[in-house]
């Protein structure tokens, strides 16, 4: 037990030297700007005088170190700053749209996880049968088609042409929880066909690696029924990788949300970091990619941590 | 993201390459794709289209790239086979110049990522110790960003000109060419040949292009298909989201959203641009598959 708290140990460590390192390339990304940010707020026509003001105003005259220790000091008081194109508070601005895309991805992992780990059980019971070389055809497929086309191609079927569902996923606060279920299904629906393939695939890789071990075989030879050896006996031990492709998955949601948010016009942290690329919103992106990325190395640390914890071999070293 | 996981089932070892004469290459080639799968085949016969569209398009497109020829949003017709866009220019037309543009730049794209990743995997992995270790650590903190992400970013700060997307693409791109390259050079590294020229004296650059190279290029290969059809789509959602290619540029990303309104009103052409990004992944990753197949001898 002692080994597995220092490997879970490890682990941390690294994640958190990995995010440490995330904020040192967010924040020193914005220093090779051209020219600097007082610059790109007054622009071409501000006077000298003027922009030392203004750099003053800001604390850009500082050096470099003092100033990454404030905005990490803010950061972690939940302070991201202010937003150049509005002047509104940042985490103002996030605090709404972050829970928002966070109920998406967790939509979207609700619906496609079950699929997911069904298809793949499945498929590997009828490993090599005609159902099992559809499920791969159709994975193939859905790998390669861009986010955006699944998501018009629902729109056309469910909500054009049949009018099921809204083609725009307008939600606000006040919008009840089933009805905010009922208007985000088409974007989850979309995340779901982007990550099941993947998902899919590796439950049944996981499965059949295990289906050819030994103590499988001997089940089998004793005569026991397949789906008792596939849920009592393979299962237990195919899950470290199988949690672990789901929580890669999860992460994978997080980020795949900003073009699925775009298309349906859903009020997310990926709408949000879109729009302020295209303004050049420096502080508004910061603040967004920090919480992508943190999110998405902390759901990393996760999977690591759950496939290093539900190892069998873990808990009793030699 | 989602790719960097292996498949546990699947063997990642990879047999040296048959030994063959250069001079048959062609016609053992030809033999092996007689005998391919329908998919490989079909897979092959997409790839040849797009490249003759992509390099004959200003002869066969009836239009000039961002000619404005009509009114807005005509329908499907006489004069203009597959309508019109959003600013009246030729649909199909621009359908033509954006295989130019968007496989092209995908291409060269995926091209920059290997010589970066390729080359860097197998000095890593031929060197090793603390160059290993640091190159190593580089790709480990590159890769636990997100990478749509980490390129909004870069994108912001350096703005969006061709030759930016495509190097911040291919820098980001290669931490995973890089991981395979070593993880295959590793193997070979140890070879008793690799020693021996080692022992001769030779320069490093000399072990990794004629010793480690040719022994690792069919995983490098199928990794190629691969990474070509995920930068290829990359750069797909990033024009898609207005932040890759620039108007008036005719590129299949950003068609797609110029025209997204028609859907609502029923008409499938702005999906076409999508379909055509779908057919050439899919086109790949057959012909991957395939190959992938045939080299690694799993039957």
């Amino acid at each position: 037990m002692a080994k597995l708290f220092i490997l879970i140990g490890k682990r941390l460590l690294i994640g958190l030297v990995v995010l440490w390192v995330v904020t040192l390339i967010i924040f020193i990304g914005v220093e090779f700007l051209p020219g600097d940010l007082a610059e790109e707020i007054l622009g071409q026509s501000a006077t000298p005088e003027s922009l030392a003001a203004f750099r003053k105003e800001l604390g850009l005259d500082r050096p470099m170190h003092t100033r990454y220790f404030e905005w990490l000091g803010g950061v972690f008081q939940g302070d991201f700053g202010v937003s150049l194109a509005n002047q509104r508070d940042i985490s103002e601005l996030i605090g709404t749209r972050f829970s928002n895309t966070l109920f998406l991805a967790l939509l979207a992992a609700f619906i496609s996880v079950p699929i997911a780990l069904t298809l793949g059980i499945l498929a590997a019971l009828y490993r090599n049968s005609l159902y099992d070389r559809m499920v791969n055809i159709l994975t193939l497929s859905t790998i390669s088609f861009p986010e955006f086309f699944i998501a018009y191609i629902l729109i056309y079927i469910f909500a054009v042409n049949l009018g099921w569902f809204p083609s725009l996923a307008n939600v606000n606060p006040n919008t009840p929880f089933w009805e905010r279920i009922y208007i985000c299904l088409l974007p989850a629906l979309t995340l779901t066909l982007a990550v099941v393939a993947h998902m899919m695939r590796m439950t049944r890789a996981a499965i059949i690696n295990v289906l050819a071990s030994p103590y499988i075989e001997m089940a089998n030879l004793k005569g026991m029924k397949l789906s008792r050896i596939i849920l009592h006996h393979a299962l237990p031990n195919a899950w470290a990788p199988i949690i672990n492709v789901v929580v890669i998955n999860l992460a994978y949601l997080i980020v795949g949300v900003v073009i699925v948010e775009v298309v349906f016009v859903y009020p997310g942290l990926g709408q949000l970091i879109v729009d302020s690329v295209q303004k050049r919103d420096m502080p508004v992106v910061q603040a967004c990619s920090l919480i992508f990325a943190a999110t998405y190395v902390l759901l990393n640390l996760t999977a690591d941590i759950l496939s290093i914890a539900t190892n069998p071999r873990m808990m009793h070293p030699k | 993201m989602i790719e960097q996981t292996k498949i546990p089932g699947e063997s990642t070892d990879f047999a040296p390459p048959p030994p063959r004469l250069e001079k048959n290459f062609f016609r053992d080639a030809l033999k092996e794709l007689k005998k391919a799968p329908l998919s490989a085949k079909f897979g092959f016969v997409v790839i040849a289209i797009y490249v003759f569209v992509a390099l004959f398009a200003p002869i066969i497109a009836p239009f000039g790239e961002s000619e404005i020829v009509g009114s807005e949003y005509e329908p499907w017709g006489e004069g203009f086979i597959l309508g019109t866009d959003n600013l009246g220019r030729d649909m199909l037309s621009r359908l033509m110049y954006g295989a130019r543009n968007t496989v092209g730049i995908a291409f060269v794209t995926t091209v920059f990522a290997f010589l970066i990743g390729g080359i860097g995997g197998i000095i890593a992995a031929t060197l090793g110790g603390w160059t290993d270790q640091i190159m190593s650590r580089i790709v480990d903190i590159l890769m636990a960003i997100p990478q749509l992400i980490f390129a909004l970013l870069l994108l912001t700060i350096f703005g969006t000109s061709i030759p930016v997307l495509i190097s911040i693409i291919a820098v980001l791109d290669s931490t995973r060419v890089f991981r395979l390259a070593r993880a295959v050079s590793l193997n070979v590294v140890v070879m008793d040949y690799v020693e021996v020229a080692r022992l001769r004296g030779e320069r490093i650059a000399w072990v990794t292009l004629k010793e480690v190279l040719p022994n690792i290029l069919p995983p490098l290969v199928a990794e190629f298909g691969l990474r070509f059809c995920f930068v290829f789509l990359f750069i797909a959602g990033l024009s898609f989201l207005g932040l890759g290619l620039q108007p008036p540029t005719a590129d299949w990303g950003s068609m797609v959203r110029d025209n997204a309104t028609l859907i609502t009103f029923g008409d499938i052409t702005p999906l076409l641009p999508a379909a055509a990004i779908a057919l050439l992944t899919i086109g790949v990753n057959f012909v991957v598959d395939w190959f992938l197949h045939k080299t690694s001898g799993l039957k």
